[in-house]
């Protein structure tokens, strides 16, 4: 079964935040790997991959985050926005993809791609293989597997359906006053 | 009463479709006391049905059935088994639409005259005018109840109109206002004014934008001469040994099929339902499809000049509060080949939600110029472009040799190749369009590709000549009297506004004329 809980999704795991980080390795600033699962380095979020190895999960939620940079948007959403991916069916081929992203990365001389410090260095390796079936099946979900998810709608300001408070015309339909 | 017809009844009108064109017709007809069936493809929804989020409501309401494109346009790479953007659902794309109601400029019917040859263009004037269309106009604006006509008042401006106003006065442009809208500006007709809660795309649930789903349609069904029948999808336009049209072989909800006899049938099911109809019911009597001695029937597709250009701002807009198409600027939309281009476009503003704007931006972009685009999403202003594009013959709905509907009917591809005028006019349009926005103090102006069509128009198209298209000045087939198009596919040429208007107003005419000749016994 796959989970992914805000601020309780390590409370089912006997581990401590501590027991956690010593039993894991950072993957890359912001995120943890460890046996089955991912998460946040203050144990806001976790998920527990279930078919992928938890490594390329890490990287698929990296390449998503490359893909579709957001600094205000947390890891959380990205992991949401790919968790679909983690199943029998479509593991073997995001395995693979993120197999040739990695060789694509040792060919650049670096250890795989979570291991390359700047985005513009990844943003180059997935320049070169942004025609693949691969990326666009990552990048075409990603449309609606990240802007669709409405818990992400408030950091872009946006409000959503009006109708059920009476939509604006009483709360500033018309309210711009820097013009 | 809602009335109920006997399949074997061959004394009904048959429409298919019942949006802006067949839902009109469908009331128009029902109110002289004809009597008439109508086969709906889609389900009935009501204002309390509408979704406002995006995808839901796209899920709800959009034709997704089978479709291929070829072709230039980059709707073909970007959206290639979604040409179009309408609805399926009674009502049709008059639940989807802004609401922009604009009559024709004078010129604008009669094309082939005022813009001379262009080349690789089909250019043909309409056999009708502006003064032919006038009384049937003001009669389209009186049943919508568009703003800025008759007595009714305009709409107020929301932010998004305030900045394209702003930008636009700076510019010296004169011809700004918030349009002329088929939006309750007051209460009219019994729904209510406008309540500024956006998703104008998604169905009006206040139900103050007009759409036949819940004004025409409904008053047709009280007269006791009108019977929807929805979720019943035509298939095939049978005819007799005269060549005369019999009725319509369609399939019900379950999938099982009928035959409605028919003394007239009347295609309304928009410009790319409408000529594959015709084309797949070829016969041995009419071995290229019905109505197509021309061999026009599906050519001269048009789907107007669009893109939109965003503007992002140092503050914000909050560009989705209130009406999506909240205002116009009208003054390119005049014949000037000076420009560079014949014919010419309106500029309307335009909102998209986050889910919409991700996938409509940059279709297939990616990258921080993407995403630093969408993180200013809040200070956006937006406007969408509306310009007549050039007929061409070989912009054309034919017949997939391979792809099959659910109905394993052969499914429509929908091929369009940009016109150099086209084009040309596009990039004046985008160039004003983000002039606008800068001059407004836009730090950053995006122009956005064209979205899936919207006005899909002219595939069928409305000719003096029967030898130069497929109907009338009626709408009536050149070739099968008792057989009508009444729809945008009629259309002779796009000109530069917004089609439902032009739409509504022919089929309060055709009804004019048919109820006649049926009461003359010409039909």
């Amino acid at each position: 079964m796959t989970t992914l809980t805000a601020n309780r999704g390590l409370r089912g795991n006997a581990l401590t935040r501590r027991q956690l980080i010593s039993r894991s390795f950072a993957a890359s600033a912001g995120m943890i790997i460890g046996a089955g699962f991912i998460a946040a380095p203050d144990a806001a979020w976790a998920y527990e991959a279930t078919t992928l190895k938890p490594e390329t999960m890490a990287t698929l939620v990296r390449m998503a985050r490359d893909i579709y940079p957001h600094d205000r948007i947390a890891d959380e959403f990205y992991v949401i926005a790919v968790k679909g991916y983690d199943t029998a069916e479509a593991a073997p081929g995001v395995e693979a993809g993120i197999a040739a992203l990695n060789a694509a990365a040792q060919g650049a001389g670096h250890a795989d791609y979570l291991s390359i410090g700047w985005e513009d260095d990844r943003v180059a390796l997935l320049r070169g293989m942004e025609n693949s079936a691969f990326f666009q099946q990552i990048r075409g979900g990603l449309v609606t597997g990240l802007y669709n998810q409405k818990a992400v709608w408030p950091i872009f300001g946006y409000e959503g359906e009006s109708f059920s408070q009476g939509g604006y015309l009483h709360r500033g339909f018309d309210d711009i006053s820097w013009l | 009463m809602v009335a109920k017809f006997e399949l074997d009844d061959d004394s009904v009108v048959l429409i298919i479709g019942t949006g802006s064109g067949g839902g009109v017709l469908a009331n128009e007809l029902a109110q002289k006391g004809v009597k008439v069936v109508s086969l709906e493809a889609g389900g009935r929804y009501m204002p309390e049905d509408y979704i406002n989020d995006e995808w839901d409501s796209f899920a709800q309401l959009a034709w997704t059935d089978t479709r291929t494109t070829s072709g230039d346009w980059r709707v073909a790479k970007d959206f290639s088994g979604l040409p179009a953007w309408i609805v399926k659902a009674v009502g049709g794309t008059s639940i989807h639409w802004a609401g922009a109601s604009l009559r024709f400029q004078e010129h604008e019917w009669k094309p082939r005259t005022n813009y001379g040859h262009v080349t690789g263009a089909n250019l043909l004037d309409w056999p009708i005018d502006g003064a032919e269309m006038a009384p049937w106009y003001e009669k389209a604006e009186t049943k919508l109840g568009v703003t800025r006509t008759g007595d009714r008042p305009g709409l107020p401006g929301n932010n998004n109109y305030k900045v394209l106003e702003k930008g636009a006065k700076a510019l010296g442009y004169k011809e700004v206002h918030t349009g002329r809208m088929a939006i309750n500006s007051v209460d009219y007709d019994d729904r209510l004014a406008c309540q500024q809660t956006g998703f104008c795309f998604q169905g009006c649930k206040w139900g103050a934008k007009w759409s036949s789903a819940y004004t025409d349609i409904p008053k047709g069904e009280a007269t006791g001469n009108l019977e929807v029948r929805d979720r019943c999808h035509a298939l095939k336009i049978e005819h007799d040994d005269k060549g005369r049209v019999t009725g319509v072989l369609y399939a019900d909800k379950d999938g099982n099929h009928h035959f409605q006899k028919a003394r007239v049938v009347c295609v309304a099911g928009n410009s790319i339902e409408s000529p594959r109809i015709l084309l797949n019911s070829a016969s041995s009597m009419f071995p290229d499809g019905l109505a197509n001695s021309s061999g026009q029937v599906g050519r001269n597709y048009l789907r107007h000049v669009t893109g939109s250009v965003y503007g992002v701002f140092e503050k914000p807009v909050k560009m989705w509060r209130g009406t999506t198409m909240a205002g116009i600027v009208q003054d390119e939309a005049r014949l000037d080949p000076s420009r560079g281009f014949v014919g010419g476009y309106e500029l309307e503003t335009l909102a998209l939600g986050i889910p919409f704007m991700a996938a409509f931006l940059d279709p297939g972009g990616w990258g921080r110029s993407f995403t630093s685009a969408m993180d200013g999403y809040e200070n956006m202003a937006g406007m969408w472009i509306v310009g007549e594009d050039m007929p061409q013959e070989t912009n054309r709905i034919t017949l997939s040799a391979t792809a099959v509907d659910q109905f394993g009917l052969p499914a429509p591809n929908v091929h369009f190749d940009d016109h150099p005028n086209d084009i040309a006019m596009r990039n004046h349009a985008y160039a004003r369009g983000e002039a606008i926005y800068r001059a407004a103090g836009a730090t950053r102006t995006l122009p956005t590709p064209p979205y899936p069509s919207t006005h899909n128009l002219g595939t069928n198209r409305m000719s003096e000549n029967p030898r130069d298209g497929v109907v009338n000045k009626h709408g009536q087939s050149h070739d099968i009297p008792n057989l009508f198009i009444s729809d945008g596919s009629q259309f002779t040429s796009g000109a530069a506004e917004n089609p439902t208007l032009t739409i509504v107003a022919l089929a309060i005419r055709q009804a004019e004329f048919i109820a006649g000749e049926l009461s003359k016994q010409n039909l």
